[in-house]
């Protein structure tokens, strides 16, 4: 079937089931690679994306179910190309948190959404907010610490 | 147009699709030069030797040999590289090294070995560069290369004032014969090498922009997935397919050494068409159960081979009147990296051209070439990124199975496994059994110290076993570091159909735990205090001690803890490195809770320091997952385990504060990627122990009431 979807601002079509996963729309059908794939299941967000700027797991938002909503992917979070980072992932620099790196787009997905509704959250309010978000190198304290700052305005 | 360039085209018009990845500054974004003015590229750029790049802007490429799975080391061997050739940090760019036994040798990464094995050679090459540049710049100067001195990417002429920047020098230093041994700097001049220092990766990781195996994009490429036998040995008896070609999106199901192959357009539509297929299975293990596996290692306990005899442990334990004996059991454990397996084959022309995260490009090559029957020459493996390594992606199952896929499709096809493909795949960290035994004198010191261990060999798969015994399963206890004067190792290797594999820290990570956690159960019997037996008994042992001290006294070791909560300490020396952590735990819910841990590791001359620090917390973290929560199962044969809601790991909420402190040495350095893994689960169990008097026997941790 054909579907226009919205993904970081543009209208993109595409031919899929409509069970297909909004995970492998991104990635195998437009090339976003950006979203990872950790588990399939629920369990690790790696796959965190934002659909009308709610977190959602990619691999569980069937394309059917996503419509016309704009998609926001980690692609999608800094403007000009790159050129201006979200504030979260300058901490994300500042701090040097990625380890393999495998996580850290659904990471810093999770903590965008984290900060849009809990700006300046406290460690207990982060070891939930970002509880559902796997990391198998253990950048936790990193990502803990980055938070804050990016919470802070980058200090 | 060529494909390659094809390749490069696409990369520059989508922006994630690039299948080489650049580190560090963009080409395009040119810094002035220690002059204040910006360089005019000009000439040529050139190899310097097969780890040095340097462009006519000033860019310095470092090809790494070994594999960046994100324990830094693609940023730490760029900064030895950049020391000794003084290139100024901020025009350096690293990516990995094509596969080329000529150049590299062996392209493999465990073991913690990179800087550990790199620290020579690498501050050779990039001294060797040095001079060449030096030697240029004489040349071109027509003065003697001893007036000459280099920084940040130059080389100057102080008599006079001149400098010469490295990006115009290289075409004419290409062309210098490299010197034989030249001279390296001392330590005092490093302004690098231990200085924390940013990782290159950083930025694209941080951008989603970094390529890693799975993101591998060929123009034609098909997805493939392989349902394997869901218990070890079987093999498809009869396949029918029909259901599974009927799914829209698969274009073709082969049967391939480990399993079928269903080849699609994408992800989703080769897992619809695996979950289409119906195959019956024949052969394999159907009686191998959870309960087995403990059975198999309790009568193979018993019938071990010697490792070590220090003095009469037999003797000393049947006079003694203060004894103790205790069994100690792990599980097999998967390794889970986040980045689930992959490898995209093309297979043309004679040629076999492969893309994947493997910690070994070197026996991906020769894997490959022994699949086609073609020479090592005509396959080429480009290292991409890769999500986590712990040791799976050394075995090169996975990229077997993609060359046999890709040789059938006649097109580029990836590869790819599920979560639950890596879960139930094998390869695993071996199960063990220790039985140990230890006897204190009268004053309540050990004295004797016996311990029988059974674990099925990984080493076993590769090739006989020296003496039969498997180095790797008796790590950490064969090199028992305690002043015991009465000590016996013994080995056995039971048979199980497991295949097993190097899990980060291999041995260590089960053998750490059964020494140290009994070392504390005899304190408790002697009635000492678990820092002071280890002082006792480590008292020749400078390194062991410098990090137990260091721990002990950043943990307040010897204040009370706070109500409902007790330390525990452990030390090991694992891959060149030691380390002693403090763990102060409680229980909450009935389960343990990690409130803080302390780490201290000497692990010689410091490169990076943020990454040491980045890799302790790692391997922490790998060590407390496994703990608290990895097993893997089996019931009727097969596998019950299968992704992270039945093989938990630690997240963000269990996380305990943990506080790094690096001890400062001269000593050639050590690994950092593993040695942080061992302790976590004896400081963890001895913390226990002293907080309820109850042992801990059995991984992971269960608390009985
Ligand atoms: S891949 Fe979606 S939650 Fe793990
Ligand atoms: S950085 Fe490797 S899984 Fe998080």
């Amino acid at each position: 079937m054909g579907y226009r979807i919205n993904v970081n601002g543009e209208v993109r079509e595409v031919e899929a089931t409509p069970d297909m996963p909004r995970l492998w729309v991104l990635r195998d059908l437009l090339g976003l690679t950006g979203t990872k794939y950790g588990c399939g299941m629920a369990q690790c967000r790696a796959c965190t994306v934002h659909i009308a700027g709610e977190p959602a797991f990619a691999c569980q938002t069937a394309i059917a179910a996503v419509g016309d909503r704009p998609v926001t992917t980690i692609e999608g979070l800094s403007t000009d190309g790159g050129k201006t980072l979200h504030a979260v992932q300058e901490a994300w620099i500042a701090l040097d948190v990625p380890q393999c790196g495998w996580c850290q787009p659904g990471q810093i997905m999770s903590a965008v959404a984290l900060l849009g509704k809990t700006p300046a959250p406290t460690d207990e309010q982060i070891d939930e907010g970002m509880n559902g978000n796997i990391c198998r190198c253990g950048t936790y304290s990193r990502i803990k610490l980055a938070i804050h700052r990016a919470a802070k305005g980058g200090v | 147009m060529e494909r390659r360039q094809f390749l490069k085209v696409s990369a520059t018009a989508t922006g994630g699709m690039m299948l080489w990845f650049a580190c560090g500054k963009s080409k395009g974004k040119q810094e002035p030069t220690g002059d204040g003015e910006a360089p005019q590229p000009s000439g040529e750029g050139a190899d310097l030797n097969a780890w040095i790049r340097i462009d006519p802007d000033d860019t310095v490429t470092f090809r790494i040999a070994d594999a960046e799975m994100g324990q830094g080391i693609m940023t730490a061997v760029s900064m030895i590289l950049a020391e000794e050739l003084d290139a100024s940090w901020g025009k350096v760019k690293a990516e990995h090294a094509p596969s080329d036994s000529e150049k590299y040798g062996s392209q493999s990464t465990g073991g913690s070995t990179t800087i550990r094995q790199g620290w020579e050679p690498m501050r050779v090459a990039g001294a060797k560069a040095r001079v060449m540049l030096v030697a240029a710049a004489a040349e071109r100067l027509g003065v003697a290369a001893a007036e000459l001195t280099t920084e940040a990417s130059q080389v100057v002429h102080a008599a006079s004032g001149r400098k010469l920047r490295y990006g115009e020098l290289v075409a004419a230093a290409a062309k210098i014969a490299p010197p034989e041994q030249p001279e390296l700097k001392a330590a005092a001049r490093y302004h690098l090498v231990g200085k924390a220092t940013p990782r290159l990766d950083t930025r694209a990781k941080v951008l989603g922009q970094a390529v890693y195996g799975l993101d591998v994009r060929l123009p034609g490429m098909l997805t493939a997935q392989v349902v394997r036998a869901p218990m070890m040995g079987a093999k498809p008896k009869k396949i029918d397919d029909a259901a599974a070609r009927a799914v829209a999106g698969v274009r073709d199901i082969v049967t391939i050494t480990s399993g079928v192959a269903v080849i699609a357009d994408h992800f989703w539509a080769a897992k619809l068409g695996r979950e289409a297929l119906v195959i019956e299975w024949e052969g394999g293990d159907a009686g191998l159960d959870t309960a087995g596996v403990s059975r198999k290692l309790a009568e193979a306990v018993g019938k071990g081979v010697e490792v070590r005899k220090d003095g009469d442990a037999a003797k000393t334990l049947g006079a003694a009147t203060k004894k103790l004996r205790a069994s100690y059991e792990v599980p097999y454990l998967a390794h889970a990296p986040m980045e689930p397996l992959s490898a995209t084959v093309h297979v043309h022309d004679d040629l076999c051209e492969i893309w994947t995260g493997t910690q070994t490009a070197s026996f991906t090559v020769m894997k490959a070439a022994a699949i086609l029957a073609i020479s090592p020459e005509k396959v080429k493996v480009t290292t991409t990124f890769m999500g986590g390594g712990f040791g799976r992606r050394s075995q090169v199952d996975f990229v077997a199975d993609a060359v046999e896929v890709a040789r059938a499709a006649k097109v580029p096809v990836k590869t790819v496994w599920t979560r639950e493909d890596d879960v139930r795949g094998g390869q695993y960290r071996p199960a063990a059994l220790s039985e140990i035994e230890g006897a204190l004198d009268a004053d309540g010191w050990p004295v004797a110290w016996r311990q029988r261990i059974a674990s099925p060999s990984i080493l076993a798969a590769l090739g006989p076993l020296k003496k039969g015994v498997d180095a790797t399963s008796v790590e950490g206890v064969d090199n028992l570091p305690y002043g015991i004067p009465n000590v016996h190792v013994t080995y056995a290797n039971p048979a199980l159909p497991v295949t097993t594999w190097f899990w980060r820290s291999v041995g260590s990570s089960q053998n750490a735990w059964s020494v140290e956690h009994f070392l504390d159960e005899l304190a408790r019997l002697g009635g000492k205090d678990p820092l002071e037996v280890r002082r006792r008994l480590l008292a020749d042992k400078p390194r062991h001690l410098g990090v137990l001290e260091a721990a002990a006294k950043a943990a307040a070791w010897g204040t009370p803890a706070l109500a409902g909560r007790a330390r525990g300490l452990a030390v090991h020396e694992s891959f060149g490195s030691f380390v002693a952590q403090a763990a102060e735990v409680s229980i909450e819910n009935g389960a343990p809770r990690i409130h803080h841990v302390w780490c201290a590791i000497d692990c010689g001359r410091i490169v990076n320091p943020s990454t040491i620090t980045a890799q302790m917390e790692s391997g922490i973290v790998y060590g407390l997952s496994a703990a608290l929560h990895g097993a893997i199962g089996f019931e009727g044969g097969r596998i019950t385990t299968s992704n992270f809601h039945d093989y938990p790991v630690v997240r963000m909420g269990d996380m305990p504060v943990i506080d790094v402190i690096l001890v400062e040495s001269t000593a050639d350095p050590g690994g950092v990627g593993e040695p942080a893994t061992p302790p976590i689960a004896p400081a963890v169990c001895n913390a226990l122990l002293a907080l309820t008097g109850k042992p801990v026997h059995r991984l992971p941790i269960k608390l009985t009431a």
